[in-house]
């Protein structure tokens, strides 16, 4: 076991730090909680990119840096530290990248990935319907074969940041006749094709998080069939391990977590042992899911797919976001109410956001009933329901 | 980085798992702690042959000169077979102590006994009302005469005092107000013992120093250090503490599954029941927390790096995750869990007792909050 970073690693986490400590002081973006979801900016993903920063992880012929995943780890954990408005590039450089990358043809890889490593193809994930969520095989969005071409009609929802993708990684049924897991297909759909449309949904913190996408005989060619035709349902589940692996399920409010303890000290609140142990045990749970994330990015530098142990890992860290917000407002006792840009607000109105905020977190990418289900059966062997 | 075992440690592991399996049933464990002294010499002998109480101690030594790292996984084995027996006291408080304080001559004169499974060593330390485990808090006084320092005192707690050949006894020096500690011999007339039946199963003792003379030169580390020795103490205790308990519940967590895959209620396996499974999806979460957290505390400290605040966090996250794996374990297993026919217990005890010892998550959550810098 080996708990501690090499030098080469360190440079780079200071690398990072450099970078990112200087877009604040020169005033590009100011740190946010879930910036990497909700934070649009392609200027900074532009610069990013141009760090080499995007696909770090993927082969240099496809624009990457053939780096590793704990370099990845670093580049990602730093970013969520200062609550970088990386959500331009973050899906695709996750996952979908990573997906065309298992799964896409020579063709669809080299259109691709070296936009994405660039910092020019944005995407967003559909993959939920209004009848499908936890069960996402039950989805009913159609593809139909036309020629080269494939048909898609149905409807998407809760797509989060479709309004700047240009692209969705779309999930719809290719064959009606067979069992739901077996007739999938997972398609690369344009944002601007015709009869696409979109309508946005705002969610409970007042932010314009998602869209509604309908899909009324939209064209898709062929070539942007990602892997095997009836076989998305499988693509999906090896996506959504990486979906679920990374350090934004624990750090996505790191900046409220820095806040909260700074004022706690300023304003002599942590004397208070109440405070300080509330505090201290946050500190202690955050380690926890710091270390169940570093574990996750172990197991795929030896060479594997994380299931479980990212199902455990998002599972315990969405939980503590929770607590984290909650711990918060607690603190900030009646200040904690104040939304953002409120006379008197404390913390930037971090806190009252993340509150409820945190309640999606639990929810999206895999409920954590669903992950407990992915953990006790496949990580534990139990029985199935 | 790299969280899993290396090969070496998954040999050792594997060794040790194979060994006690082997030597230290259920049924033995339940022999000996019925037994009078809590202890088997034969099983002792054979873990001396194994090379286990010189597993970290220098090559100069007659040990193995591994790391604090390699001791952690035997550690957790020896947790998860609820070893009985003064392993913890000989090497953890005793040889570990003399290791990190000691003079060259206090080493040769102590080290070469233990690893050959003839010396026990123990540690005394807490005191009546003794609150935290800080060295500040140390009262027992040791007072300068001559050449010798005059122990009076009781000191609480102490396991295996019983069959301890020698003890570390943390006191504070007069005149000089300082915290040390002394190496006694447990044989002498003026000190004595009384046993305390604790949860644990473990044998722990009062111990009273009546004006107990030892000589100036038994002591660990000069005066200057004392305190931090005692403190390091209680971290690498800590942190022990922490990776026998991996073992312990990581063992739990398989029993309750493989429980929860056979027993059968309403014509299923109760491990099918999802409320069923999400407990054991908890208890799998807590585990692994415990063990990432104890084995990240345990590297800082064979890389000998300052880690109060990992160490606190290792101790504070295992006394409350421990808990929680336990009940829920009980309560998965039906009544069969707390019937003494079941081996259940023999955890649930060591694992309350491992809670208290050496500070729990209260006590640790401060120390957390003081790493922070919030008091
Ligand atoms: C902030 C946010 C962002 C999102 N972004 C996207 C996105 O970009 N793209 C996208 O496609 N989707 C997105 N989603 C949707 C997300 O994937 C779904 O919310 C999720 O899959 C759950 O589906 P549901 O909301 O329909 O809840 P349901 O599946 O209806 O679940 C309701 C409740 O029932 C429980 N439940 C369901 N099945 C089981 C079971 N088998 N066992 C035990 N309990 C069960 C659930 O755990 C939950 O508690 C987002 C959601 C949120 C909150």
């Amino acid at each position: 076991m080996d708990f501690g970073f090499t030098d080469e690693q360190n440079r780079f986490r200071h690398e990072v730090r450099s970078f990112l400590e200087e877009e604040i002081e020169k005033g590009h973006w100011e740190p946010a909680c879930d910036a990497w979801i909700q934070g649009f900016n392609p200027e900074f993903t532009r610069r990013v990119a141009h760090r080499g920063w995007i696909g770090l992880t993927w082969p240099e012929e496809y624009g990457g840096q053939g780096r590793s995943h704990t370099d990845r780890l670093i580049l990602t954990e730093e970013m969520l530290r200062f609550g970088a408005p990386a959500a331009c590039h973050w899906f695709a450089d996750r996952q979908v990248g990573g997906a065309i990358l298992s799964f896409g043809s020579e063709e669809l890889k080299r259109e691709f990935l070296p936009r994405i490593a660039r910092g020019e193809a944005y995407f967003g994930l559909g993959m939920s319907e209004p009848g499908a969520g936890s069960d996402l095989a039950s989805l009913q969005t159609r593809a139909v074969e036309d020629g080269d071409y494939y048909t898609i009609n149905g409807q998407k929802t809760w797509t989060s940041c479709a309004y700047f993708a240009h692209y969705f990684d779309v999930y719809a049924r290719t064959d009606p006749e067979a069992p739901k897991h077996r007739g999938i297909s997972e398609f690369i759909v344009d944002a601007r094709s015709p009869g696409l449309s979109r309508i946005p949904m705002t969610d409970i913190t007042g932010t314009e998080a998602w869209s509604d996408l309908f899909f009324d005989n939209v064209r898709v060619h062929k070539k942007y069939l990602i892997g095997q035709k009836d076989r998305g349902f499988y693509q999906v589940l090896h996506q959504l391990d990486y979906e679920r692996s990374g350090m934004e399920r624990i750090m996505g409010n790191y900046p409220l977590f820095e806040a909260v303890v700074q004022f706690s000290k300023e304003n002599q609140l942590s004397l208070q042992p109440a405070v300080r142990s509330k505090l201290a045990q946050l500190e202690i749970e955050f380690e926890v899911g710091r270390l169940l994330g570093y574990r996750v990015t172990s197991v795929m530098e030896d060479g594997k797919t994380p299931n479980w142990e990212s199902a455990m890992s998002k599972a315990y860290s969405t939980e503590f976001e929770k607590r984290l917000a909650n711990v918060s407002m607690e603190i900030l006792g009646p200040y904690g109410q104040l939304m953002s840009g409120s006379r008197l607000v404390p913390l930037r109105g971090m806190a009252p956001h993340s509150y409820l905020g945190s309640k999606g977190y639990s929810l999206q990418a895999g409920t954590t009933e669903i992950l407990k289900n992915i953990l006790a059966t496949r990580g534990l062997g139990l029985p199935a329901a | 980085m790299r969280l899993a075992l290396t090969e070496e440690q998954e040999m050792l592991k594997r060794a040790a798992r194979d060994f006690l399996d082997d030597k230290c049933s259920k049924a033995f464990v339940r022999q000996v702690e019925d037994s009078e002294t809590g202890f088997s010499r034969e099983l002792w002998q054979d873990m001396a042959e194994l090379g286990w109480m010189g597993l970290i101690v220098p090559e100069q030594y007659g040990g193995g000169g591994m790391s604090f790292l390699d001791l952690a996984v035997l550690l957790e084995e020896m947790g998860r077979s609820c070893l009985p027996g003064p392993f913890f006291s000989t090497v953890v408080l005793g040889a570990l102590t003399i290791l990190d304080a000691g003079s060259e001559q206090q080493k040769q004169e102590y080290l070469p006994g233990v690893v050959r499974g003839e010396k026990i060593l123990t540690l005394a330390l807490d005191e009546p009302g003794f609150g935290g485990y800080d060295a500040g808090s140390i009262k027992v006084e040791a007072t300068l005469d001559g050449h010798n320092y005059c122990i009076t005192g009781t000191k609480l707690f102490v396991p295996d005092a019983h069959i301890a050949d020698h003890l570390l006894c943390a006191v504070r020096t007069k005149p000089e107000n300082v915290i040390a500690a002394l190496v006694a011999d447990a044989g002498s007339p003026q000190i004595s013992h009384a046993p305390l039946k604790s949860i644990g199963g473990d044998r722990l003792y009062e111990v009273v120093f009546d004006r107990l003379p030892v000589p100036e030169t038994r002591l660990l580390g000069g005066v200057s250090q004392g305190s931090m020795v005692v403190d390091r103490i209680v971290q690498r205790a800590a942190v022990a503490k922490c990776c026998e308990m991996v073992g312990n519940i990581q063992r739990v967590l398989e029993m309750t599954v493989d429980y929860a895959k056979e027993r059968k209620q309403f014509d299923r396996p109760i491990g099918s029941f999802q409320v069923i499974q999400h407990y054991c999806a908890d208890m799998a979460t807590d585990v692994d927390g415990a063990r990432l957290s104890t084995y990240q505390a345990a590297w800082m400290l064979s890389q000998a790096l300052p880690c109060a605040r990992e160490v606190a966090i290792a101790k504070a996250w295992m006394g409350e995750a421990s808990r929680r794996v336990i009940d829920l374990a009980h309560q998965i297993h039906g009544a069969i869990g707390v019937s003494m026919e079941h081996d259940l217990h023999f955890y649930t005890r060591r694992a309350k007792a491992a809670e208290i010892a050496f500070g729990d998550a209260d006590f640790y959550r401060e120390v957390v909050a003081r790493e922070m810098g919030l008091w």
